[in-house]
């Protein structure tokens, strides 16, 4: 071909580049990867010593020492929330397979709580109060619900930001449950 | 200047699930002081002329006010310690701090539940005599080093922190190649053909001839 170049490849060649990293995301996105939540501080370290209050303000609540020795999910969650509501009867769904899930109610009146809970079902093992977010942030929680799956050594394995749809189930969560043999 | 306005919003256009943000709940926001219009320039003398200088002085002053309440960001007078060393250093560290809610404000701008629960917790650890570096810590421990406005130089932040600089020497050596090639194409024409060279002794002999 007369007067070719093979510098005139350089843009087609930055083309192709670029078109293969946002089709590379897209892909991502198009799985169900929700590209704007953020990795949890949390993987693989130990999770956060703290001891809440039920939801009622007497009795006991929730502590890291429920975790011990099992497989279970931690599920931050408020009845001011909508996400929260929506994630609800996927809750009750994993609790019907087994899965032990705890619950750490965030800056809710214990009656709004109570009022969801008693609309919706209780998906939760046990329940801590949150009132002032303190032990939230130990989490590292920044949006709601958020959902971690903690290990039997106690390790957080895994932060689910906003609510868990009915295909997260069977995308992520039933297989990294399996894998940790819960 | 951020205004009060613009922070509520961005708060909740940002916020995906159910986040408090600041949006209609509102807990720090303050209305911008109000600018009074300057009034048209009097077309009768100096009396009018003084008046609209005075207005318009007062107009700055009101407007350089609103800068200064603007750098004290969302930080509530009851939030702040009494000690004004401390609050100064918590200023310093809230302002290296992100707010997740919002994420590109820091937590000492927002007005998201959150970044008020974190500018009360970075107080909390200043009085009980951490460091700057070590609530700084306290906080990436639990938030990652994306919570940090000025992201830390390592393997993970390479790309982020040498694409720029890369790029620009992509840019700067493609046009190093560009000018060398021009000049060297300048100083070296290409040598003459037979049939120009034909043309010029044709020339040559006409001009002796005549």
């Amino acid at each position: 071909m007369a007067g070719f170049r093979l510098q005139y490849l350089i843009p087609v060649a930055v083309f192709l580049l670029l078109a293969g990293v946002f089709g590379a995301y897209l892909m991502e996105i198009g799985r169900g990867k929700d590209i704007a939540a953020l990795p949890s501080a949390l993987i693989e370290k130990q999770a956060p010593t703290f001891a809440l209050p039920a939801i009622d303000g007497d009795g006991p609540g929730f502590s890291t020492a429920d975790l011990a020795g099992k497989v279970a999910l931690v599920n931050v969650w408020a009845s001011w929330c909508p996400p929260c509501r929506a994630e609800q009867p996927v809750l009750m769904r994993l609790k019907a397979e087994g899965v032990p899930i705890y619950g750490i109610n965030y800056k809710d009146k214990a009656a709004d709580a109570r009022a969801m809970l008693a609309e919706l079902g209780n998906p939760f093992a046990k329940i801590g109060a949150d009132s002032t977010g303190r032990v939230a942030i130990d989490w590292g929680v920044y949006g709601y619900p958020e959902t971690f799956v903690v290990d039997r050594t106690g390790r957080v394995r895994y932060r689910h930001v906003g609510p868990i749809m009915p295909e997260d189930v069977d995308r992520i969560f039933h297989p990294l449950l399996k894998r940790l043999g819960g | 200047m951020r205004l009060a306005v613009e922070r509520g919003n961005f708060a909740s256009l940002s916020a995906p699930w159910g986040r408090r943000g600041s949006g209609s709940g509102g807990e720090s926001v303050a209305e911008p002081p109000r600018v009074p219009s300057s009034p048209r320039p009097s077309p009768n003398g100096r009396k009018g002329r003084a008046k609209c200088g005075r207005l318009a002085a007062a107009a700055v002053a009101t407007l350089l006010a609103a800068f200064a309440a603007a750098g004290a960001g969302a930080v509530e007078p009851n939030e702040m310690l009494k000690d004004p060393a401390l609050e100064a250093r918590a200023q310093i560290i809230g302002e290296s701090l992100r707010c997740l809610v919002c994420q590109n404000q820091s937590i000492e701008d927002s007005g998201a539940d959150l970044a008020h629960d974190l500018r009360v917790l970075v107080r909390q650890r200043v009085t009980a005599g951490d460091s700057n570096d070590q609530v700084i810590a306290f906080v990436v421990a639990r938030y990652g080093d994306f919570v940090l406005l000025d992201p830390p130089f390592k393997p993970a932040t390479w790309a982020l922190w040498l694409a720029s600089p890369a790029v620009l020497l992509l840019g700067v050596a493609g046009l190093a190649v560009w000018f060398r090639r021009r000049s060297r194409l300048a100083a070296a024409p290409p040598p003459l053909s037979a049939d120009e060279e034909r043309r010029i002794a044709a020339l040559i002999d006409r001009e002796a001839g005549s």
